[in-house]
């Protein structure tokens, strides 16, 4: 008994299969190996061909001294990333808060616009006329008129800090894009899923709550991660109200020094911030490839 | 009363766009039978269940459940769903959930059972039919005739009056159907009311108390299934027959 069970538990799983590769795999493997190293060889030295020709067209420009002390200065960078950093704070809290919003507004919006019957037409229509409006409207002309025409107006009450009115422009313009994110998600449920959810007896609204809007935002999640990675930098352009956010920091030290380095800082923070961001998009969409195609195949 | 029909179809007309795909149907439906609606693909089933279900609004003509019309537009559409179970031929199971959040949903969501006598009853329904292990699964963990098993215990958690069975085969592979199909029976036994689409003849003719043909949305021929598939008196019901039983499927 203990013989038979030492047996089955070394190192062949299965006795009956006596599988040698064959000759032809072999040669077939070994020359999948040095194909690949030859893709490898090949893609290395275009990589170091194509850095040291951009790094040598760049150096030998004409203004090159010029330019790398105006825009490359070890001193003002590390002068500059403190205060940059502080102001990045702002960007993330504005980030955390428009997300939020742009979420909540978005998916209200975008049920707004499928509702059926002639009874919702004026939700309807302000709802399109919304996503028209803001989609189309610049970002930085709607930061503008909000950031700066609000304040304009001295309404009682109504704040004046560029703060909360950037963020008040920005998940304007935001939500109208997430809105047709989760429309397009919406309209990408099959009707059969909503049939069955009607013939259970659900109501119009139980069907979208329970049927078919778990399934579009678990169908939405990469591009509307995009979207956030795009909000997040765009909380940058706050700056034009004054708000003083990483941008502004930047601005401020730049105005200070006439050295144009600590732009080059913000620039490279904020791509330190939404890096991580874009890989976890990536992460999430690969996965989700990998689930549909497993739906595929049963 | 208790004779009166469980469903009662008086000239219904259902047009989509120029062409007319239900054409004066009549149909009753008596308590406790099975009704099969054979025909060729494109005859009006399916429309007619789904009409039945009021999924799809008529152009004419009147539906009653237990005696009350349905089709009045001042009946609340959703309270008449609710006594009536529908089972797809493509399942039309909820992905996103798992077989028994799939089957407790319109018990809870619609009917106001708490959750745990819900789940008791979806897995005192799921044992019955093999699928005690599979009540945390997804649905797509499951094969084809396992899906429809659930889609019909989603459809009976809710104790319909009338169970729709939209050629709950068609998309079955072959070794599955048996399965699918002996539930059906079962539930015959029970006394259910059902009314079922299908292609399945051989059943069709094990099963039904009573069969429609539908050609061109009208019921051509309507009877029992010894006169139906015994002794045809239309010529077309005839001609469908024999392409069935060339098929292979009688």
């Amino acid at each position: 008994m203990t013989l038979t069970k030492d047996e089955s538990g070394a190192e062949t799983p299965d006795p009956v299969d006596t599988y040698t590769p064959s000759a032809r795999r072999l040669e077939r493997e070994r020359h999948k190996r040095a194909r690949s190293r030859r893709a490898t060889a090949i893609a290395a030295v275009s990589t170091l061909v194509t850095a040291v020709v951009l790094y040598l067209v760049v150096v030998n420009a004409p203004g090159w001294p010029r330019t790398k002390e105006t825009f490359f200065n070890g001193q003002y960078a590390r002068e500059a990333l403190p205060k940059v950093l502080e102001g990045l704070w702002l960007n993330v809290r504005l980030l955390l808060i428009c997300g939020a919003a742009v979420l909540v507004l978005g998916m209200l919006i975008a049920v707004a616009r499928t509702l059926r019957g002639p009874v919702f037409f004026p939700l309807r229509f302000l709802a399109a006329a919304y996503t028209d409006f803001f989609r189309g409207l610049p970002l930085i002309i709607n930061l503008m008129i909000v950031v700066l025409g609000v304040p304009a107006l001295r309404l009682q009450g109504v704040t004046v800090d560029p703060v909360w009115l950037g963020g008040t422009a920005l998940t304007l313009t935001y939500s109208a894009y997430v809105a047709e994110v989760f429309r397009a998600g919406i309209e990408s449920i099959h009707p059969s899923q909503r049939a069955a959810a009607r013939s259970l007896g659900l109501s119009n609204r139980q069907a979208l709550r329970y049927v078919v809007l778990p399934q579009a935002v678990r169908r939405q999640v990469p591009p509307l991660l995009n979207d956030l990675v795009s909000l997040q930098k765009d909380t940058g352009l706050v700056s034009i109200g004054g708000a003083v956010d990483a941008v502004r920091a930047a601005d401020i030290i730049v105005g200070r020094s006439l050295n144009y380095t600590p732009y080059i800082v913000a620039g490279l923070v904020f791509v330190a911030l939404t890096i991580p961001m874009t890989r976890f998009t990536d992460w999430v969409t690969a996965r989700m490839d990998r689930q549909r195609a497993q739906e595929g195949t049963t | 009363m208790s004779d009166a029909p469980v469903l009662r179809m008086e000239a219904v007309r259902k047009t989509f766009g120029g062409s007319v795909v239900l054409r004066d149907v009549d149909l009753e439906v008596a308590p406790h039978t099975v009704t099969a609606l054979i025909g060729a693909s494109g005859s009006g089933k399916s429309t007619l269940l789904r009409c039945a279900n009021l999924l799809e609004e008529i152009d004419d003509g009147a539906i009653w459940l237990d005696g009350e019309e349905i089709t009045d537009p001042r009946v609340d559409q959703d309270a008449v769903r609710r006594r009536i179970g529908v089972v797809f031929q493509a399942y039309n199971l909820f992905p996103h959930m798992t077989v028994l959040e799939n089957i407790t949903l319109a018990p809870r969501r619609v009917h106001g059972v708490s959750r745990a006598e819900a789940e008791e009853r979806g897995r005192e329904l799921l044992e019955r039919l093999g699928l005690g292990g599979k009540a945390g699964e997804y649905p797509d963990r499951l094969s084809g005739g396992q899906q429809q098993r659930v889609a019909i215990v989603r459809a009976l958690a809710v104790r319909p009056r009338l169970l729709l069975l939209d050629e709950i085969t068609a998309a079955l592979d072959p070794e599955l159907v048996g399965e699918v199909l002996t539930v059906v029976r079962d539930l015959k036994g029970d006394g259910m009311t059902m009314v079922l689409a299908t292609h399945e003849m051989g059943f069709a003719r094990d099963v039904a108390d009573q069969v429609c043909f539908l050609d061109g949305g009208v019921v051509l021929e309507r009877g029992s299934a010894e006169q139906i598939f015994g002794d045809p008196q239309q010529e077309r019901t005839r001609r469908f027959l024999r392409r069935i039983v060339e098929a292979g499927r009688l």
